[in-house]
């Protein structure tokens, strides 16, 4: 199952280095991880997605993460009503006789070219990793010819709500 | 956060001083004793200063040796043990300590040297990126980059390695950091702000144990090393006959309980004995404070304490419920927990039958070895070295079949007499480690049990010994082979014996001569008997080569795989 789990760091040499570390001398596998300034001078904040088979490593991962001198806070978020959203780039092959039909699939899943060259276009997609999943998909078969996703970031959502359903999401 | 630590430092007296020198100076505010350390290219302007310094040096003959001194004062004096190496190859022949420190919780600040900070990174003349091999086997590991840094760094370095779980801290220092001259305050406030060990366990947990134990009708305690570290094995007795409850130690707990006490049962895991571990199997509730349910103590987690309510003392989270899942977790020191305990003074247990038990189990299967004629058996050769020195000996192993028969035949009446490598199992340990624990406690009886095979790992060490006239007392088990490897391969490889076997052997009789150190073959039981009696009492380091017998294994043994249910060769 994945998990979201975001951590504050302070902003020292190797901290990045200690945590992807971590996941690999305990045989945890990243699936994707993000970092980046946050509002307060000298701390990062990582999201990272991982794929465990039980709770019971969720649990090893994030209280080893704790035990590390410079990370100031872990939490896992995926129980938690969540906003998440990941950045893809996607140089497609779009000769005249197909730009348009590939025009129309970006409207609905509200991405935007950003470059257009005489044989191919670049499309950034923002949204869930599903939703960029699925626009992938519908894309490859015109031929996508570079591809390149940031991995998910993520924060909880500012109001909870009781008894939410796991993993429910708003594109 | 960053605001305050700006603020203080305005405010904060400051010197204007060199790197080395500010090194030295918060070496000598932490109240260092000895430095074990290597010099070389990029620590000579550290070496410099440690000319004038007079903090004691000790210069082993190899820097793992080095480290490995450290880790044993580390043990014996519940103080840091200060390391410094120097760059590239320095740094990374202290590799090996630092993976077994880490793993056994020493507490140790380790030094390197790096290239100056200009050629960082160019693969300049003994550069290797220490910071990056040994960010996984470090507590936390950091470089200098400004010399105003040094003090504080230092005192971070000595407050993470030495609270919470105890751990290895490496301080990467470049050549120009330490020569050159900065303005640094005097008085540097640490802030770590990301490390904030809980000491003080949860009381509503602590109440869940007390009641758990006034239920339990086969309760027993496992103390691990967690109760050396938190010095409260006093407690540990107290709280044990109050409650009436009967302890097992893991290898690294020895002596946390008075071995004699009628409440130990004894060492627990793969060479435990069986009232140890039969009670870790059949127990209803097993109270775990201070130890890691390391795979050697539990053997197949499957038939581990199946019935089990389990609770578990660690001052580290990440401990609990890693291998074994856990009912009462109480986060925080083990003498605070302890204290809790004991203040609570819970109804007892009632567990006669299972206290019965246990006394039938002890008297029927103790530990047990066939005399084979003049044959010297290693187990008789530790009884005499118990015998020989009261029990209070420091015993320092190296890793085999005799760290094993150390573990099983010196029984320990007191706390921080015991030193092994033993999450790692570093062969090597034992004649360095005996170094740093001989430096720690200048007075005590230091016995350095090691293989045949350790020895030859460390045997350039023999210098030091000599040198500082350390009356370290080195007795060899000479079985000519890797004891261990070679029972293995008898048991489970069909006496396939691959390179277990060392027949070739330089006379270690001999070789203890060159370097002006007394030394003794010793073949038969009469013969130890008489040299032990010559020698033991003395304050002059001396070799004894015991010749065992080749091909005597350790039992109890559980195979790899088994549970602690599975012992095999629990009786004559």
């Amino acid at each position: 199952m994945k998990r979201i789990i975001t951590l504050t760091v302070l902003n020292r040499p190797g901290v990045l280095n200690r945590i992807t570390n971590l996941f690999s001398k305990r045989n945890y596998n990243i699936e994707s991880i993000s970092v980046g300034h946050t509002e307060q001078e000298g701390i990062s904040r990582i999201t990272c997605v991982v794929n465990v088979e039980n709770d019971g490593i969720i649990e090893q991962i994030t209280k080893q993460l704790n035990k590390q001198v410079d990370v100031l806070k872990v939490a896992d978020i995926s129980d938690q009503a969540v906003v998440a959203r990941e950045l893809a780039l996607i140089k497609v092959q779009a000769p005249p006789q197909t730009r348009n039909e590939i025009y129309s699939l970006i409207e609905p899943f509200r991405a935007s070219v950003i470059d257009v060259g005489k044989e191919s276009l670049i499309i950034q997609i923002t949204g869930e990793s599903e939703k960029i999943e699925a626009f992938i998909e519908l894309i490859k078969p015109y031929g996508i010819k570079e591809l390149a996703r940031t991995g998910t970031t993520a924060f909880p959502r500012s109001s909870q709500r009781l008894n939410s359903a796991k993993n429910y999401s708003i594109v | 956060m960053l605001q305050e630590a700006a603020f203080t430092e305005v405010k904060a007296e400051k010197q204007t001083a060199n790197g080395a020198d500010l090194l030295l100076d918060s070496l000598k505010k932490e109240k260092v004793e000895v430095i074990f350390g290597y010099p070389g290219g990029a620590v000579l302007p550290i070496y410099d200063k440690i000319y004038d310094c007079d903090i004691f040096h000790v210069l082993p003959r190899h820097e793992q040796g080095g480290i490995h001194a450290a880790e044993g004062y580390a043990r014996i004096s519940g103080k840091a043990g200060v390391v410094i190496a120097t760059s590239g190859p320095g740094a990374t022949n202290i590799v090996t300590g630092l993976a077994d420190a880490m793993m056994d919780s020493l507490p140790l600040v380790v030094f390197t040297g790096q290239v100056a900070t200009g050629v960082i990174g160019t693969d300049a003349f003994q550069e290797a990126d220490i910071l990056g091999i040994t960010t996984p086997i470090t507590k936390y590991n950091c470089q200098v980059r400004n010399i105003e840094d040094i003090p504080r760094i230092v005192k971070e370095a000595f407050h993470i390695a030495t609270t919470g779980r105890p751990g290895p801290v490496l301080i990467d220092f470049p050549k120009d950091i330490a020569a050159g001259t900065g303005e640094a305050p005097v008085d540097p406030e640490i802030s770590l702000p990301g490390y904030q060990p809980t000491i003080e366990p949860n009381y509503l947990q602590i109440r869940k144990l007390t009641e758990a134990v006034s239920r339990a009708k086969k309760p027993v305690i496992l103390a691990g090393a967690g109760v050396l570290f938190a010095k409260a094995s006093h407690l540990l007795q107290e709280y044990a006959q109050q409650q009436n409850i009967p302890v097992v130690n893991t290898l690294l707990g020895l002596g946390s309980f008075p071995a004699s006490h009628p409440l130990s049962l004894g060492l627990a895991g793969m060479h435990g004995c069986y009232t140890a571990n039969m009670a870790l199997y059949e127990c209803d509730l097993l109270i775990n404070i201070g130890a890691r349910f390391d795979d050697r103590l539990t053997g197949n987690l499957k038939h581990f304490a199946p019935n089990a309510t389990v609770a578990h003392v660690d001052i580290d989270p990440a401990e609990i419920g890693k291998n074994v899942p856990t009912a009462i977790p109480i986060v925080g020191d083990a003498g605070e927990a302890l204290k809790m305990l004991i203040k609570q003074e819970g109804k007892k247990p009632e567990h006669s039958q299972w206290m019965e038990k246990l006394e039938g189990w002890k008297k029927e299967y103790p530990y047990w070895y066939e005399e084979e004629g003049s044959v010297l058996k290693p187990q008789r050769v530790m009884e005499m070295l118990y015998e020989q020195t009261n029990g209070d000996a420091i015993v320092v192993t190296d890793v085999g079949q005799h760290q094993m028969w150390a573990a099983q035949y010196y029984p320990f009446k007191n706390p921080d007499r015991w030193v092994t490598s033993g999450g790692l199992g570093t062969m090597g340990f034992g004649l360095p480690a005996a170094i740093g624990a001989q430096i720690a406690e200048p007075s005590a009886r230091v016995v350095a049990v090691l293989g045949d095979a350790g020895f030859q790992m460390s045997t350039q060490e023999l210098a030091v010994i000599r040198e500082l006239n350390l009356p370290v007392k080195i007795a060899i088990f000479n079985n000519q082979s890797l004891g261990m490897v070679r029972q293995w391969q008898q048991i489970f490889y069909e006496e396939r014996y691959a390179h277990s076997k060392i027949p070739s052997q330089p006379s270690f009789v001999k070789l203890a001569d060159a370097y002006d150190i007394k030394a003794y073959q010793i073949t038969s039981e009469a013969e130890a008997k008489e040299i032990l009696e010559q020698v033991m009492e003395n304050d002059e380091p001396v070799l004894l080569d015991f010749r065992i017998a080749e091909n005597e294994n350790v039992y109890p043994m559980i195979a790899p795989g088994k549970g602690l249910h599975e012992m095999v060769g629990v009786k004559k």
